[in-house]
């Protein structure tokens, strides 16, 4: 006779964790490319974030006359090119619980089944960042191509910007982990709040302006992003002395930077965490894992 | 005998039944919307958001304060494509996900009224919205509007309106015919949208033709033409003339109307000949 241990020893939690990542990766690549031919999918990938880029680059062209050489243009392209990886990876992962839940109705069988639900949706995640990363690489690629931002891979510091987007993009999964958990317990709402927080960032963190544009009240909140900083880090290493001349973070070294942007990453990490169990806890308390709306 | 076998002694036809269908779809659209109140404050505050985002970076990049106004009406516009394109284009699409579209094609109702219905119903509801955005914006921004002609200002809304939820009618009976496309192709409606139809920037800033292609969605020539009407240096940054324009959009009415009755009536039976009324490609 055998006996189930609800407690596994932690190298076997590992294992399944693992187990759960992986298999979850292959799933959503799966959900994410295969409604269409692959270069459809290409295309898709590659048009929305152009045009994205391109509302902004009309917007500044037409006021400055066409002079790209201007150090707040390639703040304003790169901030908004990288700035895909928010709306894709902490989207993506909180997209996961709404999408099995409400649309497959399959996320109460994820529960059932022997995985790790965390590792599951950070896996579900996975997939978006490759898509992401396609549309971040296109969107510079025809920035430096067409637009003269002054990338040169000669003089970039990549191992700056490789720890940056990997503290970075962590930093962003865990918040999709956060907002996953929320998800869980909200009905109504559960469509709307990845898009919201998305947005919200993108005004707060200076993605696409300096943060000094922003009401002196407001900027409090940029200064408590992690995303802020994370962005800041990603200018520097690509064009290092054009981010620097912003007055925001001027201030600031990489060093602290890259202290600010870990310390912040571990407290919303902690804070994630203990909201994504805490949610968990209470929407298996409240019978709201296999609920659908039909909204 | 129960009842429930009796002949229904109200029954309604021709004319009558069309309106009644109307009433009956957009009943829902604008009652439904209104009662969930957080659905009104996302819908609101998502763009708001945006127009906000919008806003800030042509003052930092020191734009005139005009730009500042076009930005608040490009977005509260936005309430009115995303209402065309996720619950217009797509709703045939939810609707069979959700298995009530066997029951509208086989009450004995007309499906141009079923979509007429949902036009009204969420035009009346996005204006409240459009509405709010514009009041929201106009005091966070302190935008000043000008407005030179009311008439031709109402006839530019109200024809743009019904050509633009003209080409939802057509686009819904050819989602109808989508799987999971429907989704990823309303998503890809949005920024390539926002860009050619110049939500955020005068579109005569786009090169002549783009501007030209770009013109067949109505909120193109719609807003440049609300622009011209409503801001002092409107008319200096106009595609064309506001009477070309109104034109324009007439033309668009009627071709948008005409083609979704003819296209509902073609896709309809091809969805039928193929069985995809009830089918759910998950």
């Amino acid at each position: 006779m055998t006996t189930t241990t609800r407690n596994p020893l932690p190298a076997s939690r590992w294992k399944e964790s693992w187990r759960s990542f992986r298999i979850a990766t292959w799933l959503g690549w799966q959900i994410e490319s295969n409604w269409t031919d692959p270069f459809l999918f290409a295309i898709y990938s590659i048009v929305k974030p152009l045009a994205g880029a391109a509302i902004l680059v009309v917007m500044y062209g037409i006021i400055s006359g066409g002079n790209f050489e201007d150090p707040l243009f390639p703040y304003i392209y790169l901030g908004n090119a990288f700035y895909i990886y928010v709306g894709a990876v902490m989207t993506g992962v909180s997209w996961a619980v709404i999408d099995d839940r409400e649309h497959y109705k399959t996320l109460k069988y994820m529960y059932a089944a022997p995985i790790r639900i965390p590792a599951y949706l950070l896996g579900r995640g996975v997939a978006r960042f490759l898509t992401g990363s396609f549309s971040v690489i296109v969107t510079i690629v025809a920035g430096v191509l067409f637009l003269h931002v002054p990338l040169n891979p000669l003089q970039a510091d990549w191992l700056l910007f490789f720890l940056a987007l990997f503290l970075g993009i962590v930093m962003l999964a865990m918040l999709g982990l956060l907002l996953g958990g929320i998800s869980l317990l909200i009905v109504n709402h559960s469509w709307f709040i990845g898009e919201a927080v998305a947005g919200a960032l993108y005004l707060f963190s200076g993605a696409i302006f300096p943060l000094e544009v922003l009401p002196a009240w407001l900027r409090p909140v940029g200064f408590a992003m992690p995303m802020t900083y994370w962005l800041e880090l990603l200018r520097r290493s690509l064009v290092g002395n054009v981010a620097q001349a912003f007055p925001t973070l001027a201030t600031f070294s990489n060093l602290e930077l890259l202290g600010i942007l870990l310390g912040l990453s571990v407290v919303f990490g902690v804070i994630s965490v203990f909201v994504f169990r805490r949610c968990d806890h209470l929407a298996r308390e409240r019978g709201l894992i296999d609920m659908t709306t039909h909204y | 005998m129960s009842d429930v076998l009796q002949p229904y002694s109200h029954k309604a036809t021709g004319w009558r039944l069309f309106l009644k269908t109307v009433f009956a779809r957009a009943y829902p659209r604008v009652i439904g919307q209104q009662r969930e109140k957080s659905w009104m404050f996302f819908e609101i505050f998502m763009p708001m958001l945006g127009v906000a985002s919008y806003v800030f970076v042509y003052r930092a990049i020191g734009a005139p304060e005009e730009y500042v106004g076009f930005v608040v009406m490009g977005g509260a516009m936005t309430a009115f494509w995303m209402n065309v394109l996720w619950s217009m284009s797509s709703q045939l699409y939810w609707e069979k996900e959700q298995g009530n579209l066997a029951l509208y094609i086989m009450a004995p109702n007309s499906m141009m009224a079923v979509l007429l219905g949902m036009a009204l119903g969420g035009l009346v509801a996005s204006s409240l919205r459009a509405i709010v955005i514009v009041v929201l914006g106009s005091l966070l921004f302190q935008v000043q509007y000008v407005v030179t002609d009311f008439i031709q200002l109402l006839a530019v809304f109200l024809l743009a309106m019904t050509a633009l939820y003209g080409m939802g009618m057509m686009t819904a009976s050819l989602f109808l015919l989508l799987g999971r496309e429907a989704w990823h192709l309303s998503n890809l409606a949005q920024e390539p949208i926002y860009l050619a139809s110049g939500f955020y920037f005068p579109i005569k800033h786009l090169p002549f033709w783009v501007a030209a292609a770009a013109s067949i969605i109505p909120l193109s020539l719609g807003l440049d033409a609300m622009r011209q009407l409503i801001f002092p240096s409107g008319f200096a940054l106009g595609f064309l003339n506001v009477s070309l324009e109104i034109m324009i959009l007439v033309g668009l009415c009627v071709v948008f109307l005409v083609g979704a009755s003819l296209l509902l009536g073609y896709m309809e039976k091809l969805a039928i000949r193929e069985g995809r009324l009830t089918e759910s490609r998950r």
